[in-house]
């Protein structure tokens, strides 16, 4: 073999980031020993490789799985559907325990981010003045679907607790208004009893795709979810209740920066390029950012938080600042992980490679 | 109704299962890339018969493919690879005579040159005199002799919506705008799609996708109103070669089997079929595949797992993390008195 084509390949000087995989690749063909020949020299190339090629490939380093279509406004909507689960609990605990300034916040609280997360995920949708065919069918298979049901008896039960708190003095002593008022702490409760199907069905959501980062993950997203909701709701709790009531949304909130940092130190710390995509580019920024964030949050929850409101206001916008940036970061790493073929090519091939593809 | 494996594994009757009653058999697609010549005339039979806009005018620089991938508007994609290896099995026609690069160093270099000195470097060519050597009246090749031939084939391929047996975008779709047609094919009907993008990053082969303009997802329909009426899909009517076929899924997994028997036995032991085995991570797909690589190379993922296989798995850890919610908000308020 002595000259190679001068004429240079037609994918030459592609814009794919990996288009040049396939130069130089070297393989060498698969021709069998016993094949009819007429006659011509054989170089040797053509033996049957006897060892699996290691050298990834791709078609043209083009992805194989679509980006997720999903814009920054789902980040947003997981946050804020996770700031009012972890607020409705708060704001149930602070009722039954008579805290009715911790009560009365995170009842607003709940509802207010509920209303704007509520817009985020219609906004989100290609059809918005669609959104009602959410409620057309029942279907335990898609985490949207079963969310959108949680949702459509979470909503009414928030709303109805945060109207008897926002309701205005003259209207207390009408029939409307005494009926609101004996409802609230029944919508309250059944507003906490849907609160940690809210903050954790939107991990099931991302982990039940094809995306590698989000699928791999499903055993660490809902500890992550449900952590940074009570971590961020925890934080917004000692921003809006007096500091001699906020001693339970410390307390929730230091459980949720545990759990938090816990579970995305368990993600990112494994091996090979599952986790590759949470450490680099935007969602690595993002993710790094998040957990310095819910550390600081967390650290100045335990050492200050009892010192005043300030100093609680502090730590509360810090955990607050990570619970979003999280979902932000995990967004992203999904996207990211979701265009680079390698994510989902080589964890594929090494199954196949050990022996062990995906069988029923 | 009642049958096991309806996440998971290997089932008979999806449109039963789906609750079709007296459905006609599975339809499908084969797709023997080892007779496809990449005339696209499916990608362009499709993009007539289903009116499909067109998703730009790029030149990508990947072969002949200027398609790219399967996406909102391109329902069928043909991929072209160009590889430095051996045609296996198929006799070129130029076995025995000297095959290699057209032209030979001389020329080569002087129409380099020539091209260098151009000012638009060769994109004005014939328009300028240029100075070449006297032709040569040899054989293409000759000159380097057996040894400096090239090896060289052309995979093509034309890939489309697997249709699976257990279909992640139908799984997931929450407005139950995607359905399972009684032909057992996989649908989105656009009158009910809301634009959720769920489907999208759930389907492990990354076919369905939205449209920008549209905001709603887009996929093959394996032709659902020409089955309706009786006739074969588009691409598969369109094909010249037969690289496409359709059929009930039972014969067309007896031919595949036949045809990748035939292939090894002629001495093309890299022919291998991707989708046809009901116990893979999807179930077995509905429109299956004759390749002459991995699959990977084609664009395809190696081992696809529908994302409902660990469905339940999954909700068991939501669970267990909302559980914990629960206790660590009563432990948040119990014992503290205000």
């Amino acid at each position: 073999m002595t000259d190679r084509p001068t004429e240079p390949r037609s994918d030459t000087g592609a814009r794919d980031r990996d288009a040049l995989l396939w130069q130089g690749l070297g393989q060498s063909g698969d021709r069998p020993a016993g094949r009819r020949r007429k006659k011509g020299a054989d170089d040797g190339s053509r033996e049957t490789p006897m060892v699996p090629r290691a050298t990834f490939q791709s078609y043209y380093g083009r992805p194989v799985l679509k980006a997720p279509v999903w814009k920054d406004d789902i980040a947003y909507y997981f946050f804020l559907g996770g700031l009012s689960a972890g607020s409705s609990l708060l704001g149930a605990g602070a009722d039954l325990t008579s805290r009715p300034g911790l009560r009365r916040g995170t009842r607003v609280a709940a509802l207010a981010s509920l209303g704007v997360g509520a817009f985020y995920l219609v906004k989100d949708l290609g059809r918005p003045e669609r959104f009602l065919n959410m409620l057309r069918v029942v279907k335990p298979t898609s985490p949207m679907s079963v969310g959108t049901w949680v949702l459509t008896a979470y909503g009414p039960a928030v709303g109805l607790a945060a109207a008897s708190e926002l309701l205005p003095q003259q209207l207390r002593r009408s029939v409307l208004g005494r009926l609101i008022d004996s409802l609230a702490r029944p919508a309250g409760l059944s507003a906490a009893a849907l609160a940690p199907a809210v903050a954790s069905y939107t991990a099931v959501l991302l982990s039940q795709t094809a995306v590698p980062a989000w699928h791999d993950s499903h055993e660490e997203l809902p500890f992550i979810f449900t952590g940074s909701a009570a971590a961020s709701a925890g934080g917004l709790g000692m921003i809006i209740a007096p500091a001699a009531e906020a001693g339970p949304a410390r307390a929730l909130a230091l459980y949720g920066a545990a759990v938090e940092l816990a579970a995305s130190r368990r993600l990112e710390h494994r091996l090979g390029v599952e986790s590759e995509h949470f450490h680099t580019g935007r969602a690595g920024r993002e993710l790094r950012l998040a957990a310095t964030l819910t550390a600081v949050g967390a650290a100045g929850t335990l050492v200050l938080g009892r010192r005043g409101r300030v100093a609680g206001c502090v730590a509360g916008a810090a955990l607050v600042a990570g619970g979003f940036f999280e979902r932000l970061g995990l967004l992203h790493a999904g996207a990211a992980s979701a265009v680079d073929p390698r994510a989902t090519v080589q964890p594929q091939r090494a199954r196949i490679e050990a022996g062990r593809p995906a069988r029923s | 109704m009642t049958q096991d494996n309806r996440l998971y594994g290997p089932l008979d009757d999806v449109a039963g299962d789906a609750g079709h009653v007296g459905h006609p058999p599975r339809m499908g697609f084969f797709t023997d890339t080892s007779v496809c010549i990449g005339c696209k005339a499916c990608e362009v039979a499709c993009k007539e018969w289903n009116l499909l806009p067109d998703d730009g005018f790029e030149l990508l620089g990947m072969s002949l493919d200027n398609t790219g991938s399967l996406g909102a508007s391109s329902w069928r994609h043909v991929a072209f690879i160009e590889q430095e290896r051996p045609i296996a099995g198929q006799d070129p026609g130029v076995i025995g005579t000297p095959t290699g690069p057209s032209g030979t160093g001389a020329t080569a270099t002087s129409v380099a040159e020539a091209l260098h000195g151009t000012p638009g470097r060769g994109s004005e060519l014939g328009t300028e005199p240029v100075d070449l050597p006297m032709p040569s009246f040899e054989l293409p090749g000759e000159g380097t002799g057996a040894e400096g031939r090239t090896d060289f084939r052309w995979l093509m391929a034309s890939d489309v919506c697997k249709h699976c047996t257990h279909a992640g975008c139908l799984d997931v779709c929450p407005t139950g705008a995607l359905f399972r047609t009684e032909f057992g094919t996989v649908v989105v009907q656009q009158d009910i799609c809301n634009g959720c993008g769920y489907c999208v990053p759930a389907c492990p082969y990354g076919v369905i996708d939205r449209r920008e303009d549209d905001g709603r997802a887009w996929k093959c329909t394996l032709c659902y109103d020409r089955l309706k009426g009786g006739l074969e899909p588009a691409c598969a009517k369109a094909c010249p070669t037969d690289s496409i076929q359709f059929g009930p899924l039972d014969q067309l997994r007896e031919r595949a089997a036949r045809r990748v028997d035939q292939l090894h036995e002629v001495g093309v032991p890299e022919a291998r079929l991707y989708g046809e085995d009901p116990h893979d991570g999807v179930g077995g797909t509905g429109a299956m595949f004759l390749l002459l690589d991995e699959p990977e190379v084609y664009g395809l993922p190696p081992d696809p797992v529908v994302p409902t296989r660990d469905l339940p798995r999954m909700w068991r850890f939501a669970g267990a993390a909302a559980g914990a919610l629960v206790v660590a908000a009563i432990g948040a308020f119990a014992g503290r008195r205000p």
